[in-house]
Formats: structure tokens, sequence, C-alpha cells
């Protein structure tokens, strides 16, 4: 019995241990691997979601246990997120990842603290420039996603105009933005520039909250768009207000950070989003795999990191998801571009040059030439948007510096 | 039928139980009951946490304790987290004492926080350090004290309402410093607010928090003392208690009243000097995180003691911390947690209550109708 046992013990020991060998397969001891991720809020809120989302899906795609992953949720942008990527630090966290804009400054302060820990960050603009060796950031080619996502728009406004619901010249969209700076400018345009490319007529409205999260002045702003008869709203903000207000007035909706149809069914056409997961399995690998992380990190369509969702045949016009797929098969060819300056004019004229702020600083100097080859190259020159031309079309009700 | 209601008006005259205002209770009666309150507390919150959960309570109250102290330099973010409460509570003390109901704290707090921002950026590189956190330090300290004292003239001179007066200018102070946050903003326009490099509060001992700390605990022991002993400790609570008693025995009312508004919110633009040149080195609205309004629970919770609202202030903090710790480890919605919060913190003010008063069993109907 007692040989029988110790037989037993053996054979599972060694199963067991081949089994982990083939698993590691010579790298990092896996079991020993850990993420923190610290996010502005929760689930609540469009934007915190699409990331807590990817993480789960990234980390639970390369089989990291429960106690592998640490979620830090609703850290504000101060000197709490100092504390917190410290913390994450001296859990015994491998990487430590922030997704909010404001948290750049204190993560920093982290990585320079903690030079065998990765700081990675979503969307910021620093690491090209400060050259931390543990300091990243990340973003996508979202407005190439927007650009889709408002041929959508563009369609369903030829619809209604089809339809004899509105005049070409009616073909008034708005949009609810929340700061007037780079990240949010980039956005509309691409928006509206995919909306022109099918329905020329098309103008635009703006109105900026000052707000990333604030769900009542997102709600107003876009009730303040549909009371100057735009037929068509999107936004830029991380609420359910501006959607919610659409549901309320029957308008249709082009989202942002991913589907609200269950909450807006008879609105919600698409959404564009980034999908961070690609991102994640990235620098969870290269930890992992001893490999360097790229300071600057941005990839679009091909590398699945910008998404739409599926489109809401009830509400979308016919023939948007086969556009939209002809699109995107072009920008990937390179065939189009989406600030190709032969489709828009600023003050009534064609841009030949631009100087654009990549390197960030407190001056806000212009640095970098960004027109080359007809069009402008936006997230090429660093991964967060930095085009912030006023186009002509697009009115600015308000704006928020 | 008529019996019927005179049995009714009776139970009603004569409950079963009635309240009655308690003698001071010796101390370790006093205690007992707050004792027996937060142990209360925590099987109430042990029974919801299984309820909804189905998580071990004990284990989720180590989670608590490692989140709140587990480690070094969470002990450090507690402390640190405390001392800035504490003052902003210390602030508040001498208004409510004097039944000045100051609910402006957060906006005096940010006016201080802006003067020292503007400092840190206009004169950071230009002067010493040392002298660019002594010139910001005053600077909090006035601009803190004229938004403080604003309501308290208007107060004096007109008598408007010191509790609408003092919230609006919340709103004044919050908005101010919205707009020069987006001013300042780096990059232009993305609301985030450019980091202050110049005339930041140095390191102590190779620690980041112990100025501030040791600030707030200098602060603590004046007000203690000033409260307690001196002759204007001894106006506020004349004051606080009869106005009329006050201006009888010739206490000067107005004068005691702008006075301590100064002090109310100069210390307030302390607790913004404290969080902008000592620990966040960037000013938002949000950076006074609501202190303002928490500060007043702690400050009654010690009954206007600042030596007992060391203890509040830490109270509240540790329970602040150790609830984002068990959002982190259970991955469950920070309203959880808060949930627990609430529950202890009711429980707690609820001792007070039993403090302060006790529940008496009737005596016979008989004997009380003789």
């Amino acid at each position: 019995m007692k040989k029988l046992f110790s037989f037993l013990l053996a054979a599972v020991m060694l199963v067991a241990s081949v089994s982990m060998l083939t698993a590691c397969g010579g790298e990092k001891a896996d079991a020993d691997f850990k993420i923190g991720f610290i996010f502005l809020h929760d689930e609540n809120s469009t934007y915190d979601k699409n990331f807590l989302d990817a993480a789960e899906a990234a980390t639970k795609e390369l089989g990291l246990s429960a106690d592998q992953v640490i979620f830090k949720t609703n850290v504000p942008e101060g000197n709490e997120c100092y504390e917190s990527a410290a913390d994450l630090a001296d859990q015994g966290c491998d990487i430590v990842f922030a997704n909010s804009f404001g948290h750049e400054p204190y993560m920093l302060k982290a990585a320079k603290e903690f030079p065998e820990v990765e700081f990675c960050h979503a969307t910021g603009t620093t690491a090209h420039t400060e050259k931390v060796a543990n300091f990243h950031n990340a973003f996508a080619s979202i407005y190439e996603g927007r650009y889709l996502a408002g041929i959508a728009a563009g369609m369903k406004l030829n619809e209604m105009i089809e339809a004899g619901k509105i005049t070409a010249d009616q073909a008034k969209m708005g949009y609810v933005g929340a700061y007037t700076y780079a990240e949010v400018i980039s956005g509309y345009t691409s928006f509206y520039l995919g909306a022109k490319s099918v329905c020329p007529s098309v103008t635009m409205e703006v109105q900026f909250t000052g707000s990333w999260y604030d769900e009542a002045l997102e709600k107003e702003a876009a009730t303040k768009l549909l009371s100057n008869n735009c037929v068509l709203i999107s936004q830029h903000a991380d609420s359910m207000g501006a959607p919610t207000a659409c549901e309320n007035a029957g308008v249709p909706n082009v989202s942002y950070n991913g589907s609200t149809q269950s909450a807006c069914p008879n609105t919600f056409i698409v959404s564009s989003r980034i999908d961070w997961a690609p991102y994640f399995k990235y620098i969870i690998n290269a930890v992992k795999n001893d490999e360097e992380i790229v300071y600057d990190w941005c990839e679009g369509f091909e590398a699945g990191s910008v998404a739409l969702t599926d489109v809401n045949e009830a509400v979308a016009a016919a023939g948007t998801k086969e556009a939209i797929e002809e699109a995107k098969a072009k920008l990937i060819a390179g065939e189009i571009h989406v600030f190709d300056t032969n489709n828009f004019t600023v003050e009534g004229k064609k841009l030949d040059s631009y100087l654009a702020d990549v390197d960030t600083d407190a001056d806000y100097q212009k640095d970098t030439e960004a027109i080359k080859d007809g069009y402008f190259h936006e997230s090429e020159y660093r991964s967060a948007p930095y085009f912030d031309i006023q186009i002509d079309g697009i009115t600015l009700l308000n704006s928020m510096f | 039928m008529g019996k019927l209601n005179n049995c009714m008006i009776k139970a009603f005259c004569n409950p079963p139980v009635h309240i009655a205002k308690r003698d001071t209770l010796v101390w370790w009666k006093a205690w007992g009951i707050r004792t027996i309150s937060v142990l209360l507390a925590l099987v109430v919150c042990g029974i919801i946490t299984i309820a909804l959960t189905g998580i071990n309570p004990i284990n989720l109250y180590v989670t608590m304790f490692e989140g709140a102290v587990g480690t070094p330099r969470l002990v450090w973010n507690l402390l640190q987290n405390t001392a800035i409460l504490l003052c902003v509570s210390l602030a508040v003390t001498p208004a409510f004492k004097m039944r000045f109901w100051n609910i402006g704290a957060e906006g005096q707090i940010l006016i201080g926080g802006l003067a020292t921002a503007v400092c840190m950026i206009f004169l950071g590189g230009k002067i010493p350090s040392a002298l660019l956190i002594l010139i910001s330090f005053v600077a909090s300290i006035v601009a803190g004290a004229i938004w403080g004292v604003f309501p308290a003239y208007f107060k004096t001179r007109f008598n408007s309402n010191e509790t609408l007066f003092t919230l609006m200018m919340n709103y004044i102070a919050i908005q101010l410093v919205a707009y020069f946050t987006l001013e300042w903003s780096v990059p232009k326009g993305s609301g985030t607010p450019r980091t202050l490099e110049y005339g930041q509060l140095p390191m102590l001992f190779s620690q980041k928090y112990l100025i501030n700390i040791l600030i707030v605990v200098l602060l603590t022991v004046i007000m203690y003392i000033y409260l307690k002993y001196s002759k204007h400790g001894y106006e506020i609570s004349v004051v606080g208690e009869s106005e009329n008693t006050a201006k009888y025995i010739g206490i000067n009312v107005k004068e005691v009243v702008l006075r301590t508004m100064l002090i109310s919110g100069a210390i307030c633009g302390i607790a913004g000097f404290l969080l902008v040149a000592g620990t966040d080195h960037s000013l938002k609205s949000d950076t006074s995180g609501g202190r303002g309004f928490t500060a007043i629970m702690v400050s009654w919770l010690a009954k206007f003691n600042p030596i007992f609202m060391v203890l509040t202030s830490l109270l509240i903090v540790f329970l602040e911390k150790g609830a984002s710790k068990i959002s982190e480890v259970y991955r469950l919605n920070s309203s959880f947690s808060d949930i627990i919060t609430g529950i202890i913190i009711f429980f707690i003010i609820g001792a007070e209550f039993f403090v302060n008063y006790a529940i008496k069993i009737s005596k016979k109907e008989k004997e009380a109708n003789v």
C-alpha cells in the first residue's frame, strides 16, 4: 500500500513538473509574474469599462491566475495615483498600468523610483521625450476607427435626405466633446471627415463639457445640440449622458468606447473603440520574454487595437456594414488617408504645412511638421493624437481650454 | 370606545420606555458603549457581507487592515492622509464651537491651494526654493483667511446666513480653480494640470510626508491650547453657548466671529498648501477631495476636542483605505465597501446617542400616575 502510494505520488510529481516545464518553456517563472492595473473610475464609466474588459480578456487568454492580476479602481489623478502605483510595485507587480491621461506625472514619478518595474500608461504623451527606460506610453490609431464610424453616420444622413426627412443642407450632426484639445479635436474631425466622405453637404456643431465624465453635463450638451436641429449625435466623453439623451429624443447616435445598444436599442448605430487587449498581451509577453517594451506604442486595425462594434441594423442605413468594410480595407492598404489635405480646408484654403505640438512642454511649443505626401500624419510621431486644426464645416459652440 | 381611547392616550403619555439625558458618564462606561457599538457594527457588516457576497467577514476585516497598515508605505500614506483631514478638521473646529456653520472649508482649502499654485508657477525657478515655500505658505494662509472672513463679515454686518454663504463660496472657489486648471493645463486644453516642479516641500529623513505630518501635529497642539486655555478660546465657547450671555459679560461678539473665521480660513489655507506643495504638486478642483465636508464629521465626532480628532480622523481615513483594499482584493464595486464603512460610521455616531442618553423602562402605570 505504501509502495503504491509513493509510486503514485512520484508519478503525479513527474507529470506536474513536466507540465510546468512545458508551460514555462524556459521563460521567467510564470507563477511569479504579476500585473497591476490602475483605473480612474470603475465599470460604470464606459471609458474604464473598456479597459477593464480588455484587461480581463487579455490576462485570461494568457492564463494568468486571479492573484497575478490586481485591479485598483477609482484612483484619482493626484498623489493617490503615485501611492497606488508604488503599492502595486510593493506587491510585486512586474508591470503597472494606468489608464487615465492625468495619471501620467504620478506614473512617471513611480517609474523613476522603481526602475525594475515596467510602468505603462495609456494616452500619455511624454514617454518619448522623457526617455525613462521603464516608462511607456500607448495609444491606438483610433482616428481611423472614428472615420469609419463617421461613414456610418454619413450614410444615415443620406438615408434621411433620400427619405425626404431633411434636405441636404439640414444634414447637421452634433458632437459632445470633453475638452478642446488634440485628442478630442482629432476624434471629432476624423468622425466628420468620415461622414463627409459619403455625405458631402454635412456640417457639424461641437459642444464641450470641460470634463471627461459628467453625465448631467453631457446630457445637457446633447440636448442643446438637439435643440439646434442636429439630426445625429456622437460623443467623446465617458458617461451615458449623450446616448441617453439621444434615446429619449429618438435621434440616432454614433457611440464611443463600446456598444451602448442595450441601453439605447432604438438609436444606437455603431461605436468605435480602442481594444486594449492586444497592448496588454504585448506588454505581458514582452516582460515574460525579457524583451524591451517600446516607448510609444500605437497600433490600428491590423493588430486589433482599433475596433468597431457590430452595426445595429435596426437603426443604421442599408449597406453600412459593407461600406465600413470597404473603407477599412482601403485605410489598411494606404489607398486613402483620414486627414488627406484634399478632403478638408481651413478658412477656405487647402493646407500644405502644419507644425504640430508633438513634444509636450509647458510653453506649448510647436515642433514637428506633420503634413507630408498630401496628408496629415496622425499618431506617427507619437502615439497620442496631435491633430488640433479647426477645419471648415465644423462649428465650435464653446471651447474648454 | 372611550375606554380604548383613554388607554391609547395613557400608552402615549406613559410609553413603556423613555429616553432620559444622562449625567456625564464615567470614562470607562462611555468607552465601553463605544467599543460595544464598534463590535456590533462589525457583526452587522459581517452578516451583510455573507448575505451579499459570501465572503468570510474575518478575511474581509483582515483585508481592511492590510489595506490601511499592511506595509510601511501604506502606514505613511495613512498618516499623511490623516494629517490633511485632521488639519481641515482643526480648521473648522473653532467656527463650529462658536456655532458658526462654516461648511465652506472645501473652498477655503482650494483657494489656499490656488494661492500656493500661483506662487509655484510664477516664482518657481526665480527665487530660492526655501523662500518660495515660505512665500507660498504665507500666501495660502492669507488667501484662506480672506475666503473665510468674507462670509463672517457679512454675517456680522448684515446678519446674512453663514451656512448658505460659506457653501456658495465653495462653488466660486471650485470654478476659479477649474478655470485656472484649464488655463495652465499641459498639453493645452487637456484639462490636466501641469506638474509644479518648484517649491515642493522637501523630504525629511528621506520621508516624503514627514513635514506635512509635523506641521499638523504642531497645529493640533496649538489648537488644543488655544481652545482650552486661551482667553480667545473661552470667548469662542461662550459665544457658541449663548450669544446674549457673551454680550452681557462684555464680549465683542462681532470681533470674535471675525477673528475666529480668519483663523478657520487660514488653517484651511494651510491644508491647501500641504496638498499642493506637499503631496499632489498640482492643482485641480478635486484636489481637496471632499475633505472640507468630511472634516465636519471628524470635528463633531470628537466633540471639538483636537486630541480626540486625531483618533476620529485616523478612523475615517483607516476605513477609507481599508475599503479601497476590499474592492481591490475581492474585485467588488466600491459601492460595497462604501456600505461597510457607512455601517461602521453609523454605529459609531449612534454610540454617542447612548453615551448621552439613557433608555429607561417606565415604572408601572399606577406608580407613575401617583
